[in-house]
C-alpha cells in the first residue's frame, strides 16, 4: 500500500474517532428515547406556566354566578372570555383580583353588527344602539335574556333588517310573510319561521286585482315573469335591488 | 429587536393583497441568496477542472489548479452565510451531532464534509504532493514548516509515488464529478422539495441550479484565469480562452433550455398559483427576473458568444467579449439565486397577496455581511495562489507524471 | 458450459419470480391508500393513549377574535402584529366574484366593517387559523437537526433549547402557522397549548371561545366533544392535495380558503 494512502487512512481515521466521541460526549441524553428528538423538550413544554384558569376553577368559587350564566344564552361563554387571564387570581384572590368590562368596547367585539358574521347572531349598530350608555345598564351579561327593550327580529336578523330598512317593503313586520312560532327566538334552528311557498302570495299585495294602496307596484299574476317563482328574480327584502 | 419591528411595519405598509400575518416577515435573505450562488461556483470550478483531468480536454489545462484552488477557496467561505443567518449559530454543530436524515438540509454536513475532505483537499493534495515535498525542501523558516506539515510526512517523489499521486488524483476527479453534481444538486433539491411553495416546488430545480452553476464556474474561472493573467503579466493563452468561451456557450445553452422547460411548463399547466406567480414576475421580480437575469444575463451573452464563435474577430475583440459576458453571467446567476430564494417568499402560501424584501445594511444577515463574504473567497484565493502557485510551468507534476505515464 | 450456466440461472430467476407472484397478490389484496384524515396514531400501542385533535365549527366563527387575544397572552406571544398562533381570517366574495381576505391584527382588535358595500357582498365569513398538527408533518420533515418533532401524542412542538433558528420549517409550512421568535430566535408556533392540555384544561383559544366555535379532544376518544363533531360534520382540512394530513377539522369550509 503506497504511503500516501496510510497517511491518509491515520488522518480519516483520527477524525472519524474524534467526531464519534464528541457525538458521545455532546448529544443530550434524551435525545432519541421517543424518537429523533430530545425527550426532555416535550416536559418542558408541558412544564410551562398556564394563564387561564379555565371556567371549571371559576365555577369553585363562583358558583352563584355559575347558577345565573347557565341556562342562560351565555351559558357557553366561559368567565375569561370577558374578564381576562384568572390563574392569578386564583391562587391569590384578593391579592389579584380580575377586572369586569364594563364599557361597550368589549361586548361590541361579538355584539357590533358585521356581515361577516352569522345571520342570527345577536348583532347591534354600536353607533345607533342604547345611546352612548354601556352596555351593562340595560343587559345583564350573566344572563342576557330576555332582551330587555327589544323584543323584535332584528335582535338576531340584524341583517336582514338593515337591508330591509332601506327598502320599500321596511314597514312590513317580518311575520307579515314568515309565520313564526312563540318559540323561535328561544330554538332557533329548531323552531325555523316559515316562508311564501307561492307566487299568489305576493300577489296578494302585487297581483292586478289586490286590495292593497294603489302605490303599490301591480302586475299582471297571469302573465309576468312566466312560471318562475317571484323571489328567483327579486330580493323580498330588497325588492328593488336585481338579483 | 426595535430594528427587526420597525422593518416589519414598514413591509407592512407595502403589502398588496392577502398575506398571511406571519409571512410579513421575510425569512431567507441576502445570506441565503448568495450560499447558493458560492456553492454553485464551486461546484462549476470543479467540473471545469475534471474537463481536463478526466476528458482530457488539453486546451483548458492552463486553468486546471487554478479551477481548483478557486473551488476550495469558494467551498471555504460557502458555510459561512449560512451560519450568518442562524438565529444560534453557537447551536450549529448539532448538524453534525444529530443530523436529521429526512430533512435535505441535515444532508448539509455530509455532502459539505464528503466534498470539502475527500473530494477537493484530496485532490488538490495529491496534486500538488510533489512540489509541496520540493517546496519544503527550497524554503526556508515558517513556510518550511507549513510545506512539511502540508506533506503530513510523506516525502517519497519516487517515479512510483508519483505515479501513484497521478492515478489517484485522476480516480478522485471521477468520483469528484458525480460529488460536485451533488453538492450543487442538492441545493437546488433544498428547495426543489418543498411542496408548500409552487415557486420552488419542481423536479427541474436541482438540474437546473447545477447547470446554471456549471456556467457561474466556467465564467468565473474565466474571468480569474484574465484577470491573474493580466497581473502577472503574461500572454493570456488564447486556445485556453476560446475553448473556455466555447464551454461557456454550451453550458449556457442547457442552461436556458432547462430554465425555459421549467417556464413554459409552468404557464402550460397553469396550476393554482399561476397567476399570484405571474403577478410577482411582473411587478417585485421584474428588474432581477426579467431584466437582468433573463435579457442583460442570458440573451446579451447568447448572442455575444454567438457571434464570438460564427466570426472569430481579431484577439482583442474576443478578450472585450469574454470578459464581458462573463460578468454579465455572473451576475445574471446571482440574481438567478436571488430571483430564486426571495421570489418564494415574497409571494403569500395563501396565494392572495405579494410582500417586499428590503436588504438590511448592518446587522449579520445585511448586506455588508454579504459584501464581505463576497470577497472573503477572493482573499483566500489570493493566499492559497501564494501558497501553492498554480502555474509551475514545466517543472510541474502533471508533466511529470505524464511523462511516467508514457515511458 | 456457457449454455447450461445461463439455463440454470434462468431457470433460478422463474423460480425466484413463482415465489414472489403470491406475496405481490398478497399485497395487493391489502392495499393502503393514503387519505386526506389523520389516520395513524404516532405513539400507536406504545402512546399514552391520547390522540389529539381539534375541530372549528365555522357556522359558529362570529369573529370576535377573543381567541387570538388569549393565545398569545396565555403562550407569550409577541404583541407586534407579525407574529401569530392562532389568527382569524375574514373572506368577503362580492357579487361579481372577487374574493377579499384581510385578518387586522389577527382579529384580536375586532374587524372594522368590510371596504365593500353591503349590496355587492354576495357571501362573508370568518375563518380561524392555526398549526394544524400535521400528522405528516412538512416541518417536521425538513428540520435538519431534530429541533421539531411530532409527540407521541400527535402534537407538533418546537425544542427552543435545540433549534438552530435556521427556519427551514417555516419555509416549508403550508399554512403560515410558523414564526421566528424574535426574543428567542428560535421558531415558534401553536402547541396546541401543550401545557394545558396535560393538565387536563382545554386550549386558551377553546377555552375563551365565546360561541363554542373551537373544538378540542381526541380523535379516538368518544368522550371528548371532538368525537361528536366529527361524528355530526362533513368535515374538510386546509390544502388536502398536500397530503399533510391536518389534524384540525373545518365544517363549511368554503373552496376560497386557503
Amino acid at each position: 500500500m503506497p504511503s500516501q494512502v496510510k497517511r491518509l487512512i491515520l488522518l480519516f481515521g483520527i477524525a472519524a474517532a474524534a467526531l464519534v466521541l464528541v457525538r458521545f460526549l455532546l448529544v443530550p441524553d434524551s435525545f432519541g428515547r421517543y424518537g429523533h428528538y430530545r425527550a426532555d423538550a416535550v416536559d418542558e413544554v408541558a412544564g410551562m406556566e398556564i394563564r387561564y384558569a379555565g371556567h371549571l376553577l371559576c365555577q369553585e368559587c363562583h358558583d352563584d354566578v355559575d347558577a345565573v350564566k347557565s341556562g342562560s344564552m351565555h351559558e357557553a361563554v366561559s368567565c375569561e372570555a370577558c374578564h381576562g387571564p384568572g390563574n392569578e387570581h386564583a391562587e391569590d384572590p384578593f391579592e389579584n383580583r380580575l377586572s369586569a368590562p364594563r364599557g361597550r368596547r368589549r361586548c361590541a367585539y361579538c355584539h357590533s353588527y358585521n356581515p361577516s358574521r352569522p345571520t342570527g347572531f345577536p348583532q347591534i349598530e354600536p353607533d345607533e344602539h342604547g345611546g352612548e350608555e354601556p352596555c351593562i345598564t340595560c343587559h345583564n351579561p350573566h344572563q342576557p335574556e330576555p332582551l330587555v327593550g327589544i323584543e323584535d327580529c332584528e335582535a338576531c336578523h340584524t341583517e336582514i333588517a338593515k337591508t330591509k330598512s332601506k327598502s320599500h317593503h321596511l314597514s312590513l313586520h317580518c311575520t307579515t310573510c314568515h309565520a313564526t312560532q312563540e318559540r323561535h327566538p328561544g330554538a332557533p334552528r329548531e323552531m325555523r319561521p316559515d316562508k311564501p311557498r307561492t307566487r299568489s302570495f305576493c300577489g296578494q299585495c302585487h297581483g292586478e286585482d289586490a286590495s292593497s294602496p294603489e302605490t303599490i307596484p301591480r302586475v299582471d299574476m297571469a302573465t309576468h315573469g312566466e312560471d318562475y317563482l317571484c323571489w328567483q328574480c327579486h330580493y323580498p327584502h330588497f325588492p328593488e335591488g336585481r338579483r | 429587536m426595535e430594528e427587526l419591528l420597525r422593518h416589519l411595519a414598514e413591509a407592512q405598509q407595502q403589502i398588496t393583497g392577502y398575506i398571511y400575518p406571519n409571512e410579513i416577515e421575510l425569512h431567507w435573505g441576502l445570506v441565503i441568496v448568495l450560499y447558493p450562488f458560492i456553492t454553485g461556483l464551486v461546484a462549476g470550478a470543479f467540473i471545469l477542472a475534471s474537463l481536463e483531468r478526466v476528458f482530457n480536454v488539453k486546451e483548458v489545462q492552463p486553468t486546471y489548479r487554478l479551477s481548483l484552488l478557486t473551488a476550495l477557496a469558494f467551498l471555504l467561505v460557502a458555510p459561512l452565510p449560512l451560519l450568518a443567518h442562524l438565529g444560534h449559530p453557537e447551536r450549529a454543530f448539532e448538524i453534525f451531532l444529530t443530523p436529521h436524515l429526512q430533512s435535505a438540509m441535515a444532508m448539509f454536513g455530509f455532502v459539505y464534509a464528503w466534498y470539502l475532505t475527500v473530494v477537493l483537499l484530496l485532490e488538490v493534495w495529491f496534486d500538488y504532493r510533489r512540489d509541496i515535498v520540493v517546496w519544503s525542501r527550497t524554503y526556508r523558516g515558517w513556510r518550511r514548516v507549513l510545506y512539511s506539515i502540508l506533506s503530513l510526512g510523506v516525502v517519497s517523489t519516487s517515479e512510483e509515488s508519483l505515479k501513484f499521486d497521478e492515478r489517484a488524483g485522476r480516480f478522485i476527479t471521477i468520483v469528484g464529478i458525480p460529488s460536485a453534481f451533488l453538492l450543487h444538486g442538492y441545493v437546488g433539491f433544498i428547495f426543489g422539495s418543498v411542496k408548500a411553495n409552487p415557486w420552488w416546488s419542481s423536479v427541474l430545480m436541482p438540474i437546473v441550479f447545477l447547470f446554471s452553476a456549471i456556467v457561474s464556474g466556467i465564467a468565473l474561472v474565466l474571468l480569474i484565469y484574465m484577470v491573474s493573467s493580466w497581473l502577472r503579466k503574461h500572454p493570456i493563452d488564447m486556445p485556453c480562452l476560446d475553448k473556455l468561451g466555447q464551454f461557456l456557450f454550451y453550458a449556457l445553452i442547457l442552461d436556458v433550455s432547462l430554465e425555459l422547460l421549467d417556464f413554459v411548463h409552468r404557464l402550460y399547466e397553469a396550476e393554482e398559483s399561476i397567476d399570484i406567480l405571474a403577478q410577482m414576475v411582473q411587478s417585485r421580480l421584474f428588474t432581477s427576473r426579467v431584466v437582468v437575469q433573463a435579457l442583460m444575463g442570458t440573451v446579451v451573452p447568447l448572442v455575444v458568444l454567438a457571434v464570438v464563435r460564427a466570426l472569430k474577430p481579431r484577439e482583442l475583440v474576443r478578450k472585450v467579449a469574454y470578459f464581458g459576458t462573463g460578468i454579465l453571467i455572473l451576475v445574471a446567476i446571482f440574481f438567478m439565486r436571488w430571483n430564486v430564494v426571495l421570489g418564494g417568499q415574497l409571494f403569500s402560501k395563501s396565494l392572495r397577496g405579494l410582500t417586499v424584501y428590503k436588504i438590511g445594511l448592518a446587522g449579520a444577515e445585511g448586506a455588508v455581511t454579504a459584501g464581505i463574504l463576497t470577497l472573503l473567497p477572493f482573499v483566500i484565493l489570493i493566499v492559497l495562489v501564494r501558497l501553492l502557485p498554480p502555474w509551475s510551468g514545466k517543472s510541474g507534476v502533471r508533466e511529470v507524471g505524464q511523462q511516467t505515464h508514457s515511458s | 458450459m456457457k449454455d447450461e450456466l445461463r439455463s440454470v440461472t434462468r431457470r433460478d430467476f422463474l423460480k425466484c419470480l413463482a415465489k414472489l407472484a403470491p406475496a405481490a397478490a398478497l399485497a395487493s389484496s391489502g392495499l393502503k391508500l393514503g387519505t386526506i384524515f389523520a389516520s395513524e396514531e404516532p405513539g400507536g400501542s406504545e402512546g399514552e393513549g391520547h390522540w389529539y385533535g381539534m375541530g372549528i365549527d365555522l357556522e359558529r366563527c362570529i369573529g370576535c377574535g377573543r381567541c387570538s387575544e388569549a393565545c398569545k397572552e396565555e403562550n407569550d406571544v409577541p404583541r407586534e402584529p407579525y407574529f401569530f398562533r392562532t389568527w382569524v381570517e375574514r373572506y368577503v366574495v362580492t357579487v361579481d366574484r372577487e374574493v377579499s381576505v384581510d385578518s387586522p391584527n389577527g382579529g384580536i382588535d375586532g374587524f372594522p366593517p368590510p371596504d365593500i358595500e353591503e349590496q355587492h357582498i354576495l357571501r362573508s365569513f370568518y375563518v380561524p387559523k392555526l398549526c394544524n398538527q400535521c400528522a405528516r408533518p412538512p416541518c417536521v420533515q425538513v428540520c435538519p437537526v431534530g429541533a421539531t418533532f411530532e409527540t407521541r401524542d400527535g402534537v407538533v412542538l418546537v425544542d427552543e433549547k435545540y433549534c438552530i433558528g435556521c427556519r427551514y420549517c417555516i419555509q416549508a409550512c403550508p399554512y403560515g402557522a410558523r414564526y421566528l421568535d424574535p426574543q428567542t430566535r428560535v421558531a415558534d408556533k401553536c402547541t396546541f397549548c401543550y401545557h394545558r392540555i396535560t393538565r387536563g384544561l382545554r386550549p386558551a383559544c377553546v377555552e375563551v371561545c365565546p360561541n363554542s366555535a373551537r373544538i378540542f379532544g381526541e380523535i379516538r376518544n368518544a368522550n371528548t366533544p371532538l368525537w361528536r363533531f366529527v361524528r355530526t360534520n362533513e368535515l374538510q382540512v386546509l390544502k388536502p392535495h398536500l397530503r399533510t394530513e391536518p389534524k384540525v377539522y373545518y365544517n363549511s369550509l368554503d373552496s376560497e380558503v386557503r
